[in-house]
C-alpha cells in the first residue's frame, strides 16, 4: 500500500499561496501588455495579432500549467488534455487544405 | 446488500419498475440498453420495410401527372421514412448497439470490475440517449423532417421541415455517446483486477477501449457542428451559407470528421465481439493477439484521416480528394490484419458450429465483402461513378448490417446464458441465423448490381429496367424479418422455458466465465486475480 | 466513510476514487476544448478568406470592455484556484468566500456581456442575415463615419454571437455548478481528502478562462 500513499500525496500536491498571487499577476500583467501592444498596431503591422496571440498562448500555458494544477497532474492527464489539441490542429488542417487547393483558373486538373 | 442470499443475482437483486430506472447496476444499465435499442430497432427496420415495400415496384404517373407511390402516399412521404431509417438505425440502434448493451454487461465483467467507473454518469448517459430519442420520435411522428442523417448544408438550411429539433435530438443523443465512452476509458485505465494488464485484457475490452477514444475525441466536434446548424437556421449565422460568403462544403467537413470515426464506432466493437466468439469456439488460443489488439487502435487512429472520401463529389478540391483516397486504402491494412488473424485462429482449431459462431462466419463472410467493395469505392474514378447510387448502399449495408448487426447477434447469442441464466433453443437460433444471412445477401447482393446500372440511392421511383432485380432485394428484406422474428421470438422463448444456463457453457477463457450466471449485484464473490493471457486454451 | 472520503465499493481507496474522477475530468475538458475549437477553426479559415470584413466586424466591438471582461475573469479564476486551496488546507469558511467571489465575477461578466450584446442590437447588429446594414449604415452617417464595404458582414457577427454566447452559456453552467460546489462547502461534504468536486468545477472554470484568453484578442484586436 506504500505505493498507493505516495500516489496520494502527488495527486494532492498543495501549491504555496504566494505561486497562485503569482501567477495571477503576471495574467494581469500579460493582459495589459496586450492592450499596450495593440495601441501600437499601426507600428506593427502584421506583427500585432502574432504578438496578440503568443502572449495569449502564454497566458493559456500559466493557466493550465499552475491553476489547473496540470503541472503536478499525471502524465496520462496531460496526454487526455494534449489531444484535443492535436485533433483541433488536425481539423484546421485538413479543412484548410482543402480550402486553398480548390479548382481556381491555374488548375491543371 | 454486500451479504446477498444464496441465488440471488442482479436481476432480482431488488424489484419492481423503478429499481430498474433508478438501478445503479452496470449490467442493469446494459439491460435498459437492451431494451431501449431493440424497441429502436423494430421502429428503424419497420420504416426499413416500408422503403423497400415501396420499391417493389416503379411508379407510373396518373393522367394528372401526378406520382403516387405503390405503398406510400408521396414522394415526400418516403423522404421522411428514409429519414428516420437513417437516423434511427444510425444514431440510436448502430452506435449504442454493442458498446451499450453488451459493453455495459460485460467490459467490467472482463476485466474482473465490481462496476463501470462512474456508475451515475452511466446512468445518465442511459437517460440522455432516451431524452434524445424521445425528442427524435416526437419530432418524426408529430412533424416530418426529410433532409436524410446527414443534414447536408444548404439544404438543412432551407427545408422547411422540423430540423432543429431534430437536430438537438442528435446533440442530445451525441452526449450519451461521450459520456459512455469517457467512462469505458476510465474503467479500463483504472478498474482492472489484480493481474489483468492491458496486455491481458480481453479483445473485446481492446475494441470498446478504442471505440471509446473515438467517441471521446469526435463527438464533440459534431456537437458544435449541430450547434451551428441550429444557429444557422434559426438566426441565419452565415457559416455554412454561401450567401453570406459561408461554405457549405465545410458542414460536410465536420460533419464527417465525426461521422467518419463514427463508423467504426459502429464497427470496431463488432471486431471485438468477433474475436471472442472465433476464439471461443475453435477452441484455440487467438492467433495474433497483439496485432489484433494494435490493430484496433491503428483503426481508430486511421479513422481521423479519411473523412473526405465522403465528399469526392460534392465539390471539395481535387488534392484534398487525392490525398483522401490514398488515405483510406491505409484502413484496409488492420482491417486486414484483423481478417488474416481470425481465419488464422480457426485454422487447425476444433471448430463448433454453435449458433454465435454461426454468425461470426457471418460477419467474416460479409464484411469482407462490404470491406473490398469499401476499397473500390476510395478510388476516385470508380468513386465518381458509384457515389450516389445504391453500390453505396450496398456497401455500407454489408459493413454496418453485415458487419455490426450480424456481430451484435452473434455476441447476444453468446453471451444470453450469462446475461439471464437461461439457454435458448439452439434450433431457433440457427433458423433465425439462416434467415437473416440468406435474407441479408438477398437484399443487398442486387443492390451493388443495381448501383453498377447507375441507380441512385434515396430516390422513391426509378426507371423499368431496374424492377427484377428491386423486387428480389425487397424480397430478400421479408427474408430479413423474418430471421428477426424467429430470433425474438427464440429469445423471450429462453427467457421464459430456458434451461438453467450453466456458469460456463461454451468453455470459454475470459473472465466474464467465472461469475454466476446471470453474476451476482458485485459480479464475483471474491475479487479475481489474474495470472496468465485471456484465451490459453490447451 | 474512510478518513471523511464517501469512497464508492468499486474504489479500493479514496486515492483511487480521485485519480478515477480526475481522469474523468480531463477526457470531459479535452471535448470541451474540441467543441469550442470547432469555432475557432470555423473562425480562422473564414478570418484568412476574408481578412477586411472581419477586421471591418470588429471596430464595432469596444475593446475595453473585452479588456474590463478578461481581468474580471483572470480575478475569478484565482479565487477558484483559491477556493480549491482553502479546501485543500482545511478552511472551508474561507473556501466558501472564495467560491462566493468566483460566482459574482460571472455575473458581472454576464452582466458586461449584456451591455455589449444589447447596445449591438440598438445599432441593428445581429448575427447572420438577421444584421440590420440599413440601420447600421445610418446609424454610421450620423455620428459621421464611412459605410459599411463589405456585403457578408453579419458572418463576422455570426461568429461573434456564437463564440461569446456559447462562452456565455458556460459561464452561466459554471456560475450553477460552483454554487452546488458553494453549498456542499457551506454543509461541510469537503476536506483535505475528498474536494473531488471543488478540483472537477475548478478545471471546467479555468477552461472558461482559457477559452475567453483566446477570444478575447480574436475577438476584439483584430485588424
Amino acid at each position: 500500500m506504500s505505493d498507493n500513499h505516495n500516489n496520494h500525496h502527488e495527486e494532492h500536491h498543495i501549491m504555496p499561496l504566494a505561486t497562485y498571487y503569482k501567477v495571477a499577476g503576471a495574467l494581469f500583467l500579460l493582459t495589459f501588455l496586450t492592450v499596450g501592444f495593440h495601441a501600437l498596431r499601426e507600428y506593427m503591422g502584421p506583427f500585432s495579432a502574432l504578438i496578440a496571440f503568443s502572449i495569449a498562448a502564454v497566458k493559456a500555458f500559466l493557466v493550465m500549467a499552475w491553476f489547473m494544477h496540470l503541472k503536478y497532474d499525471k502524465l496520462s492527464n496531460k496526454i487526455i488534455f494534449g489531444s484535443g489539441f492535436i485533433f483541433l490542429a488536425l481539423l484546421f488542417v485538413i479543412c484548410i487544405m482543402d480550402i486553398y487547393t480548390r479548382l481556381n483558373v491555374n488548375s491543371v486538373l | 446488500m454486500a451479504h446477498a442470499a444464496h441465488g440471488s443475482n442482479y436481476l432480482n437483486a431488488q424489484k419492481g419498475l423503478w429499481s430498474w430506472l433508478t438501478s445503479l447496476d452496470h449490467k442493469r444499465i446494459g439491460i435498459l440498453y437492451f431494451i431501449s435499442v431493440m424497441t429502436f430497432f423494430l421502429l428503424g427496420g419497420i420504416a426499413a420495410l416500408l422503403l423497400r415495400g415501396e420499391l417493389f415496384a416503379y411508379n407510373v404517373a396518373n393522367s394528372a401527372g401526378e406520382m403516387a407511390g405503390q405503398l406510400l402516399p408521396s414522394a415526400d412521404a418516403y423522404n421522411q421514412i428514409l429519414t428516420y431509417h437513417g437516423a434511427i438505425m444510425v444514431f440510436m440502434v448502430i452506435i449504442p448497439g454493442i458498446p451499450a448493451i453488451l459493453g455495459n454487461i460485460f467490459l467490467p465483467l472482463q476485466i474482473g470490475a465490481k462496476d463501470v467507473a462512474f456508475p451515475k454518469l452511466n446512468l445518465a448517459s442511459w437517460y440522455c440517449l432516451m431524452a434524445g430519442a424521445t425528442l427524435a420520435m416526437f419530432t418524426m411522428f408529430s412533424t416530418k423532417v426529410d433532409t436524410g442523417w446527414t443534414f447536408y448544408t444548404p439544404y438543412s438550411i432551407k427545408s422547411g421541415t422540423a430540423v432543429t429539433t431534430m437536430v438537438i435530438a442528435a446533440f442530445i443523443t451525441g452526449m450519451s455517446s461521450i459520456l459512455t465512452g469517457l467512462n469505458f476509458i476510465v474503467t479500463v485505465h483504472k478498474l482492472r483486477c489484480p493481474g489483468m494488464t492491458m496486455w491481458r485484457m480481453p479483445l473485446f475490452v481492446w475494441a470498446l477501449y478504442s471505440t471509446a477514444i473515438i467517441q471521446v475525441l469526435a463527438t464533440p466536434i459534431l456537437a458544435i457542428t449541430l450547434l451551428l446548424l441550429a444557429m444557422e437556421r434559426t438566426f441565419g449565422v452565415g457559416i455554412f451559407d454561401p450567401k453570406l460568403g459561408g461554405d457549405p462544403v465545410l458542414f460536410q467537413h465536420f460533419f464527417w470528421f465525426y461521422s467518419h470515426p463514427a463508423v467504426y464506432i459502429m464497427i470496431l466493437p463488432a471486431m471485438g465481439v468477433i474475436s471472442e466468439l472465433i476464439t471461443t469456439f475453435s477452441k484455440k488460443t487467438i492467433f495474433g493477439y497483439t496485432a489484433i489488439a494494435y490493430s484496433s487502435l491503428g483503426i481508430a487512429a486511421v479513422s481521423f484521416f479519411v473523412w473526405g472520401h465522403h465528399m469526392f463529389v460534392s465539390g471539395q478540391s481535387e488534392f484534398a480528394g487525392v490525398v483522401f483516397s490514398f488515405l483510406t486504402m491505409l484502413v484496409g491494412v488492420p482491417t486486414a490484419i484483423k481478417m488474416f488473424n481470425w481465419v488464422a485462429t480457426m485454422y487447425k482449431g476444433s471448430i463448433s458450429f454453435a449458433s454465435p459462431m454461426l454468425f461470426a462466419l457471418g460477419f467474416l463472410f460479409l464484411f469482407a465483402i462490404g470491406g473490398v467493395t469499401g476499397i473500390m469505392l476510395a478510388v476516385i474514378p470508380v468513386d465518381v461513378h458509384f457515389h450516389d447510387t445504391y453500390f453505396v448502399v450496398a456497401h455500407f449495408h454489408y459493413v454496418m448490417v453485415g458487419g455490426t448487426l450480424m456481430a451484435i447477434m452473434g455476441g447476444f447469442y453468446y453471451w444470453f446464458p450469462k446475461m439471464f441464466g437461461k439457454m435458448y433453443s439452439e434450433f431457433g437460433a440457427r433458423m433465425s441465423w439462416i434467415f437473416i444471412f440468406i435474407g441479408f445477401n438477398v437484399t443487398f447482393f442486387p443492390q451493388f448490381i443495381l448501383g453498377a446500372m447507375g441507380m441512385p440511392r434515396r430516390y422513391f421511383n426509378y426507371i423499368p429496367a431496374y424492377e427484377p432485380l428491386n423486387r428480389i432485394s425487397t424480397v430478400g428484406s421479408w427474408m430479413i424479418a423474418v430471421g428477426f422474428l424467429i430470433a425474438l421470438y427464440t429469445i423471450i422463448n429462453g427467457l421464459i422455458n430456458g434451461a438453467k444456463a450453466p456458469k460456463n457453457p461454451w468453455g470459454s477463457k475470459t473472465l466474464e466465465w467465472e461469475a454466476d450466471s446471470p453474476p451476482s449485484v458485485h459480479n464475483f464473490d471474491h475479487e479475481p486475480v489474474v495470472t496468465a493471457g485471456p484465451y490459453e486454451y490447451k | 466513510m474512510i478518513n471523511g472520503v464517501p469512497v464508492q465499493e468499486h474504489y479500493r481507496d479514496a486515492s483511487h476514487q480521485f485519480a478515477s474522477a480526475k481522469e474523468g475530468i480531463w477526457l470531459f475538458m479535452a471535448t470541451e476544448i474540441l467543441m469550442f475549437g470547432g469555432l475557432f477553426v470555423g473562425y480562422l479559415i473564414f478570418h484568412m478568406k476574408y481578412p477586411q470584413m472581419f477586421a471591418e466586424g470588429a471596430q464595432f466591438l469596444d475593446w475595453r470592455l473585452g479588456f474590463v471582461n478578461t481581468l474580471v475573469l483572470i480575478f475569478s479564476s484565482l479565487t477558484m484556484a483559491l477556493g480549491i486551496y482553502f479546501c485543500q488546507i482545511n478552511q472551508p469558511k474561507k473556501a466558501v468566500w472564495a467560491l462566493a467571489i468566483t460566482i459574482l465575477c460571472g455575473a458581472v461578466f454576464m452582466v458586461i456581456k449584456y451591455f455589449e450584446y444589447t447596445h449591438k442590437f440598438h445599432m441593428g447588429i445581429y448575427p447572420g442575415r438577421m444584421l440590420d446594414l440599413e440601420m447600421l449604415n445610418q446609424h454610421l452617417s450620423s455620428i459621421g463615419k464611412p459605410a459599411i464595404a463589405s456585403t457578408n458582414l453579419g458572418m463576422y457577427f455570426g461568429f461573434y454571437f456564437c463564440m461569446s454566447g456559447l462562452h456565455g452559456i458556460h459561464v452561466i453552467l459554471g456560475m450553477l455548478m460552483i454554487s452546488w460546489c458553494l453549498y456542499r462547502c457551506m454543509r461541510g461534504d469537503f476536506n483535505p481528502n475528498y474536494y473531488t468536486a471543488v478540483e472537477g468545477v475548478g478545471i471546467f472554470w479555468h477552461i472558461i478562462d482559457l477559452v475567453w484568453i483566446f477570444l478575447f484578442p480574436l475577438l476584439y484586436l483584430v485588424g
